[in-house]
């Protein structure tokens, strides 16, 4: 299948055509690939694309998957309506 | 690895990124950067991305509005697609006559400066950010070239015009020491090794207090840990950015549609980059208040980073007579992406024994010697 039809992170369109690009421009690890295309940095945070780009990062370079480091996960672990934090802490008080 | 360089510039953030390439750009291509991750791993790609001429001070001021100038022409100059900088202004709101003085002043200082900055009343605000909750504001300043910058591809736009004119860097690359010998400069120590060399600049954001203990300089910087959140992207509902000092927000809509928005609170000097808790709560009930769309908004989010605050809110930009060949770039209180070019330009200027742009007098370190400060720059969230 052609790299260029094959989705990757949905959240942000990156593909794995994309991904290709940017290791042959010395982008290798997951952090600067989440900065420079935004993969694994939408709505789903990495939860439907981390292991793919964890994974196709290590078969590209040839390095086994155990030494290429996950992204690193920030909260929230789901999206939460600022609203309902809002109303959420109010009510504590 | 390289083992000799003539320069060594420690911080991959958008200062050692600007740095290098003014460096690389006057003909100056022995220059190394170090990086102890990956690029924009520190303040500048934990930032908000928010780029704003409207301060209380004139070097920030002068600072700004030269940054801003570069900006407008950054990917022509840097040969590069796209660093999603987009001009549709700042604006500032406060909460009462105490604020609306201070605007005042602002104000009159930044158009003497030539920003176009103006005075609103809230009505005025309102049609700017027709989602504005203009209960409790007094009034608020405007300027329309003030905006949004992609901190990580503003950065990669710089790396890559260094890199392209001969510049190195080397991520993933820790400094352990700097090497002085009798008040000069003679190399930087590395987890990956030794590279022997004349001149040394701390571009290292949040640590520049510690790389200056490793020359034996005493910097009068301290870092503190500010926090911010980014939503999920949706189509777009508001062009400026807003903040507010009283209020205590920064709240913009990027070109790519996520909200991202932070605030501050008097928390402990120190290198901590945690996300809390408490955070969140005050954060989400200050923007449902004041834009209350965006309440409705989910949060995917949220990450901390480093202002490393100096005494005046001003940049430490320059030498000391203390150690030959050592330059600091830092200080920058919050404000050091947005200041970049400028950074840039300058300590090239320094380095290279050119006629620097702008006075140094109030940028050099020197400026604190045996002074207390008393007048500082107050607009910074």
């Amino acid at each position: 299948m052609d790299p260029k039809n094959i989705i990757i992170c949905r959240c942000s369109d990156v593909t794995l055509a994309d991904l290709f690009e940017l290791f042959d421009e010395g982008y290798t690890s997951f952090e600067e690939l989440k900065r420079i295309a935004r993969v694994g940095m939408g709505p789903c945070q990495a939860n439907t694309c981390g292991k793919m780009v964890q994974w196709e990062i290590s078969k590209y370079f040839k390095k086994p998957l155990e030494e290429i480091p996950f992204h690193n996960m920030r909260p929230l672990t789901l999206g939460v309506k600022l609203r309902a934090i809002k109303e959420a802490a109010e009510d504590e008080e | 690895m390289k083992n000799k360089a003539k320069i060594v510039i420690i911080g991959g953030g958008i200062s050692g990124a600007s740095i290098a390439y003014n460096l690389a750009e006057k003909g100056e291509t022995d220059v190394v950067v170090l990086e102890r991750h990956y690029l924009t791993s520190g303040a500048t790609g934990r930032c908000g991305a928010g780029v704003r001429q409207q301060w209380g001070t004139k070097m920030n001021c002068l600072i700004a509005k030269k940054s801003i100038e570069f900006f407008e022409k950054a990917e022509e100059i840097l040969d590069y697609d796209d660093v999603e900088f987009k001009q549709e202004g700042y604006l500032i709101v406060g909460s009462d006559e105490e604020e609306d003085e201070l605007f005042e002043k602002n104000v009159k200082l930044q158009q003497s400066l030539g920003i176009p900055a103006k005075k609103l009343t809230p009505e005025e605000a309102k049609e700017i950010v027709p989602h504005l909750n203009t209960d409790g504001v007094y009034s608020a300043t405007f300027c329309k070239t003030d905006g949004h910058l992609n901190p990580f591809l503003m950065t990669d736009a710089y790396y890559k015009a260094a890199k392209r004119r001969g510049v190195e860097f080397y991520t993933e690359t820790e400094v352990t020491g700097i090497d002085v010998e009798n008040g000069e400069i003679k190399g930087v120590k590395t987890d990956k090794g030794y590279i022997e060399c004349e001149i040394v600049v701390n571009a290292a954001g949040g640590y520049a207090k510690q790389i200056g203990e490793m020359a034996g300089v005493d910097i009068p910087v301290f870092s503190q840990n500010r926090e911010i959140l980014v939503t999920e992207p949706i189509e777009r509902m508001q062009d400026p950015m807003v903040i507010s000092f009283s209020k205590n927000i920064y709240c913009q809509q990027t070109p790519h549609g996520a909200f991202i928005m932070g605030r501050g609170d008097n928390r402990e000097a120190g290198l901590s980059v945690e996300s809390t808790w408490k955070f969140l709560d005050e954060m989400a009930k200050t923007v449902t208040n004041l834009l209350p769309p965006v309440g409705e908004l989910r949060v995917i989010r949220q990450w901390g980073g480093l202002y490393n605050m100096s005494p005046d809110r001003q940049p430490i930009i320059g030498g000391t007579d203390e150690v030959k060949g050592f330059y600091m770039a830092c200080g920058f209180s919050g404000h050091g992406f947005m200041f970049g070019p400028m950074t840039g330009v300058l300590i090239s200027e320094l380095i290279l024994g050119e006629e620097p742009s702008m006075p140094m007098e109030e940028l050099e370190l020197s400026r604190f010697d045996g002074k207390d400060v008393e007048a500082y720059e107050t607009n910074v969230v």
